[in-house]
């Protein structure tokens, strides 16, 4: 995206809030013009204290009177606009940041997949506050130096022509000299925004298995690896600082060049008569205000560098393609009779590397479908497609009677009941996990799904019972108790179909058959999907499926599956030949 | 933040030069307005040209200067504080490396991330902001007192009632707003928990329709953030219009006194503008040093933060003489080993007793939270045992070095981590400088040689962050190769087989028995097929040892084991 596009984009989000900003450019302007003729006041304060004998003080009472009018006037409108201003900023940056938000929510989970999480979290988290600072610092400045630059020229030109000319033409060179640098700013201040992005990256993944660096005693390896972008770091930082921060000086060189021509032209014309000494002192705080503003619109261009970088990394996380949309006609799948059927089905990751082929499988109502074989064969995969995180990429899927791609994913979803092996909890209380799908649910609901899932024991023995805070990710859980509440979420919202995903791979055995049980009971009458690796968890299923490399190579019920002495046969027969 | 100056201490040079030509700076900055004044009062009233043109080039030639000046100055606080920043973060990095599980348990991961991250880059600007413009204004304020003082005495003393009321309001705004900023970190953590979880959590929240839930949830928490920065908003925005009013409260008060002055004949015209001059220059410091505060106390907080972890010391350190091995005792034992985790009322593990001979291979059952993971953590020192000894060859584990422990002990954890990079330097964490022939070895053995090795890339092939582009059976068996490759004389296999199907996982131990001899190999499961062959069984439960002994005795006298052994196979095949 261009810079200019990137601002445009950037002030769109402010649009919602139009009326705060004409508000806050509203009193901008009063407050510059206010402060602007405070100045020609106090020059005339001054033509009225001359010398010795000189002082009129009748006129210079009323002078002064005028003044502290006009400053309490000044710093009541500085006030508001500073009120509104920061409306408009941070209600935009919510905005901004809810949009990325929403994104991430409706991207395909190729998306989620393929970036390192730590690099989209620094975009929405750190990314964004970046973007706040810019904008707040740069909105009204931008504006009010803008109304400060034609105001003072306004006011100038009344008082005198020749030297308003000479301020005008020669201060735009501090304007030169700020783009000059800012160009060159940018792409330092990018790569310094990408280091940073890796060097999250880097201490996401080791300080977040902190545990497996030690285990094997890899502290200092790891240690090298983030010393050398520690170090770039270093560098590119220096760089973006230090040739952000000559901005100012430069140009407050050229201000100074500008106030020193003033004075001397202005000091010749007092001598040939042209001008009064009060005159010349308003022109010299003219010269000073006339130049700070592009003092600060420097200023605010560095810092606007630094939130458009991350105003662009933000963007490519908004501007995610989502996941195609439900098409407007797509069926809300309400009842479902249980029947899956995947006819023709090819997918695959990565185009180059193929994973499954053209797959073939009916399910009716109610069965329950096993699915064995080697790691990578793709088990998982297939769960990925029922679930349509991902889309096939030929051939159809065909739920209750309805090609998938007609359904809403929602009810599509909703109607899969799902436990993975990946056991994932939310922070919160345990009594909001398991009811994380039903939200309404009461408490006797919530305590038959734990009891179920044979998780109220455990849940009864912590300090809290149902209301024990659990920290991200559950952390304070072993992996066991994480994977018997997920169970329990589960058993709550009971949809009509299930998918397992090794949901009991790290329960221990005898508890396992009362979960198991629990699941039989659940399963009863509706279809089921059980990836497993314990055999004896699927001698009943209706269906096994043998997978290799994509394809199903052998199907049937366990009985069948012995006697053909194929693939099942070894793979069943393996676990008791030690 | 005082605290952390220390990792400044590599650029004292540079931090003393960079104010130094902020102050040079500052004061050819206050010499300006006086020699407008001399152009007023005496190269205008005396109509000498020459006198105008000499100070105008002498104006000049003082901005130049001080160009040059605040050139070296800018350099060098960048300098410093990208230096500080990176000694920091470098320091910090070490510092967390060091801590113990215990520590890590408690702090958290995510916590430290941030502070690792984030906190650290407000820490660096604050440094920056300091030594770049801190001092600057405190140097302008004093000058321009004092050359107001040098102008005329009775006028500067409106100088020393404004400079005050200025200071008193910057004070007021500032405490007021400070404890929003904690308030508005915290809304910030939550907005970045958030995130975090709706990454990991992607798949769940969709199968349960919860987007909508959550973006609403996130949209909440930035609502809150955004309330309270307008709150806060509403405080700090009072600071300009206020400071304003006293500075103009002053000049008016500069221009009226001065109207006596100048009446009586003590002072003249243009010092009267020069004084006025000075005024706005103290106002234009203040608010400068105002603004900086805010970004100061952003970064204290930080600091703070910051400090809190290096004020937490790893609970397990190293002996300072470790020794190392007796030859002709037991390999490992464990002697009355009792353990409860920091905080934790209850113990974890109780008085627990065995001892294994070298070679032999140990199982360990028990159910969930029996206590398993942590047996073993403490053999290789990950905690301290509460009570009682861990002993590996007849030495206590804490009197052994950290990388004799690791060299003799492998490890592979429950949950397969591995490391982006290629499977070439994921496999080198067993051993740094193994060979491609060891570790071919190593993967032979952890079945792992097919899926490498039909990779175009082979050991070169990519590994991303955490492993992603591989299944979770590929990972855990490249852990498995990973601990191999050392040739530990140790081994724990921490329910390492559990995404493993039976017939990948039962070539695996033949594989493992045949390749392990010598080896000590401890194989902790749930699964009793896994363990039945082993030299003898350690069956936990809640923490205690129920029962220690081959398959067949603990089948037939203990009913733990009795139990688990049912529930994964028939009795015939369990007494097979």
């Amino acid at each position: 995206m261009k810079k200019n596009n990137l601002l445009k984009r950037l002030l769109s989000f402010t649009r919602p809030y139009l009326g705060y900003l004409f508000l806050s450019l509203f009193f901008a302007s009063i407050s510059v013009s206010l402060t602007l003729y405070a100045p020609v006041l106090t020059g005339r304060a001054i033509d009225h204290v001359v010398g010795k004998g000189q002082v009129d003080f009748n006129a210079l009472k009323v002078i002064l009177l005028q003044l502290a009018l006009i400053v309490a006037a000044t710093s009541f409108s500085q006030w508001l606009m500073g009120l509104f201003t920061n409306k408009v900023t941070y209600f935009s940056v919510r905005d901004i940041r809810t949009k990325a938000f929403e994104r991430l929510q409706r991207v395909p989970l190729r998306f989620i997949d393929s970036n390192a999480r730590g690099d989209i979290l620094s975009r929405v988290v750190v990314d964004a506050e970046q973007v706040a600072d810019g904008l707040l610092m740069g909105f009204t400045q931008l504006f009010s130096g803008i109304v400060t630059i034609l105001g003072t020229i306004g006011f100038m030109l009344v008082i005198n022509v020749k030297i308003t000319l000479l301020v005008v033409f020669v201060t735009p060179l501090s304007l030169f000299v700020a783009d000059f640098i800012a160009k060159r700013t940018f792409n330092l201040f990018k790569i310094q925004s990408e280091t940073r992005g890796e060097m999250t990256a880097l201490i996401e993944e080791t300080v977040g298995h902190m545990k497996v660096v030690k285990a094997f005693g890899y502290e200092r390896e790891s240690y090298e690896k983030f010393e050398e972008i520690n170090q770039r770091l270093e560098i590119c930082g220096i760089k973006a600082l230090f040739f952000s921060s000559i901005t100012n000086p430069c140009t407050r060189f050229v201000n100074g060049v500008v106030y020193t021509l003033v004075g001397i032209v202005g000091a010749f014309s007092v001598v040939n008569g042209f001008l009064t000494v009060g005159q010349l002192s308003c022109f010299l705080s003219y010269a000073n205000q006339y130049t700070k503003p592009f003092n600060e619109i420097s200023g605010v261009i560095a810092e606007l560098q630094s939130a458009l970088a991350s105003a662009k990394r933000l963007f490519e996380v908004i501007d995610a393609q989502p996941e195609t949309p439900d098409p407007s006609d797509s069926v809300v799948l309400t009842r479902t009779d249980g029947s899956v059927e995947l006819s023709h089905v090819s997918f695959s990751y990565v185009p180059e590397i193929k994973l499954i082929e053209d797959l073939n499988l009916s399910v009716k109502a109610g069965q329950k479908i096993a699915i064995v074989g080697k790691t990578g064969c793709g088990k998982t995969t297939l769960i990925n497609l029922l679930m349509r995180f991902y889309d096939i990429d030929k051939g159809k899927i065909i739920v209750s009677g309805y090609d998938v791609r007609n359904l809403t994913r929602n009810s599509l979803r909703a109607s899969f009941g799902m436990v993975l092996q990946d056991t994932w909890l939310k922070a919160g209380t345990i009594r909001d996990n398991i009811a994380y799908g039903k939200p309404d649910a009461s408490e006797y609901e919530i305590v038959s799904a734990a009891i179920s899932a044979h998780a109220d024991g455990f849940i009864r023995r912590m300090p809290e019972g149902y209301d024990t805070y659990l920290t991200e990710d559950g952390a304070n859980l072993s992996q066991g108790q994480k994977q018997l509440l997920c169970i329990a979420r589960a058993m709550l919202s009971l949809p009509s179909m299930l998918i397992l995903d090794e949901a009991t791979s790290s329960i221990d055995t005898r508890t396992e058959i009362h979960v198991q049980k629990a699941f039989d009971e659940m399963m009863r009458g509706r279809t089921s999907f059980v990836v497993a690796h314990r055999l004896s968890t699927i001698r009943q299923a209706d269906l096994i499926l043998v997978m290799e490399n994509g394809r199903i190579i052998e199907q049937g019920k366990h009985e069948e599956l012995l006697l053909r002495k194929g693939f099942y046969a070894q793979l069943y027969n393996s676990q008791f030949d030690v | 933040m005082f605290k952390l100056v220390r990792f400044l201490k590599g650029y004292k040079k540079e931090c003393i030069i960079g104010p130094l030509f902020k102050f040079l700076e500052a004061c050819f900055e206050l010499v300006v307005p006086l020699v407008m004044a001399g152009i007023i009062d005496i190269g205008i009233k005396h109509k000498d040209t020459g006198y105008i043109c000499k100070m105008g080039a002498l104006m000049v030639f003082l901005g130049l200067l001080g160009l040059i000046c605040s050139l070296t100055a800018q350099y060098f606080a960048a300098k410093a504080s990208m230096g500080f920043g990176t000694a920091l973060r470098r320091a910090l990095f070490r510092h967390v490396s060091n801590l113990s599980y215990s520590e890590l348990d408690e702090i958290g991961t995510p916590s430290l991330i941030t502070r690792l991250t984030g906190d650290i880059n407000q820490a660096q600007s604050g440094v920056n902001l300091i030594l770049r413009l801190f001092l600057r204004s405190p140097f302008i304020v004093v000058g321009a007192i004092v050359m107001a003082f040098f102008v005329d005495v009775k006028l500067a003393l409106i100088f020393l009632l404004a400079t005050p009321a200025i200071g008193a309001v910057i004070y007021f705004v500032m405490s007021g707003s400070i404890p929003y900023y904690k308030r508005i970190q915290a809304f910030l953590d939550k907005v970045s928990l958030l995130t975090r979880e709706n990454l990991a959590g992607v798949r769940v929240i969709r199968a349960f329709s919860k987007q909508e839930k959550e973006i609403e949830s996130f949209q909440n928490t930035c609502d809150d953030l955004k309330n309270e920065q307008i709150i806060v908003g509403r405080i700090t925005t009072l600071l300009n219009p206020l400071t304003y009013v006293v500075v103009n409260a002053a000049v008016i008060a500069i221009i009226w006194g001065g109207g006596f002055q100048v009446n009586i004949g003590d002072l003249k015209q243009g010092e009267v503008i020069a004084l006025v001059n000075y005024m706005s220059q103290i106002l234009l410091a203040l608010v400068a040093l105002a603004n900086l505060i805010v970004v100061f106390t952003k970064a204290s907080a930080c600091a703070v933060r910051i400090n809190e972890v290096f004020e937490i010391f790893p609970s397990v350190s190293e002996k300072d003489s470790p020794c190392s091995a007796v030859s002709g005792s037991e390999r490992v034992s464990f002697n009355d080993v009792c353990f409860a985790y920091k905080g934790a009322k209850e113990e974890v593990l109780s008085n627990i007793s065995f001892s294994v001979p070298a070679g032999s291979t140990i199982g360990v059952i028990g159910g969930t939270g029996s206590g398993k993971t942590t047996l073993m953590n403490l053999l290789a020192r990950f905690y301290d045992a509460t009570k009682g000894e861990v002993l590996i060859d007849g030495v206590n584990v804490k009197n052994l070095s950290f990388a004799y422990l690791r060299k003799k002990i492998g490890i592979v954890p429950q949950k397969a981590v591995l490391f982006k990079g290629s499977i070439r330097d994921n496999m080198r964490w067993g051993k740094k400088e193994a060979s491609d022939e060891e570790i071919e070895q190593a993967l032979k053995i952890a079945q792992c040689w097919d899926f490498v090795f039909s990779k175009p890339e082979g050991l070169d092939a990519k590994v991303d962050q955490g492993g992603k582009n591989l299944s979770g059976g590929q990972r855990q068996r490249l852990t498995i190769a990973r601990a191999l490759v050392g040739r530990p004389e140790i081994l724990i296999l921490d329910d390492s087989a559990s995404a493993l199907d039976f017939a990948t996982d039962a070539r695996l131990r033949r594989a493992l028995e045949k390749e392990t001899q010598g080896m000590t190999v401890f194989l902790i499961s749930q699964r009793v097929s896994t363990l039945r062959n082993t030299d003898f069984i350690v069956v936990l439960d809640d923490g205690k040892v129920v029962g220690i002994g081959r398959h067949e005795d603990l089948f037939e006298n203990c009913p733990v084991y009795r139990e688990i052994c049912l529930s994964q196979m028939e009795e015939k095949e369990a007494k097979q």
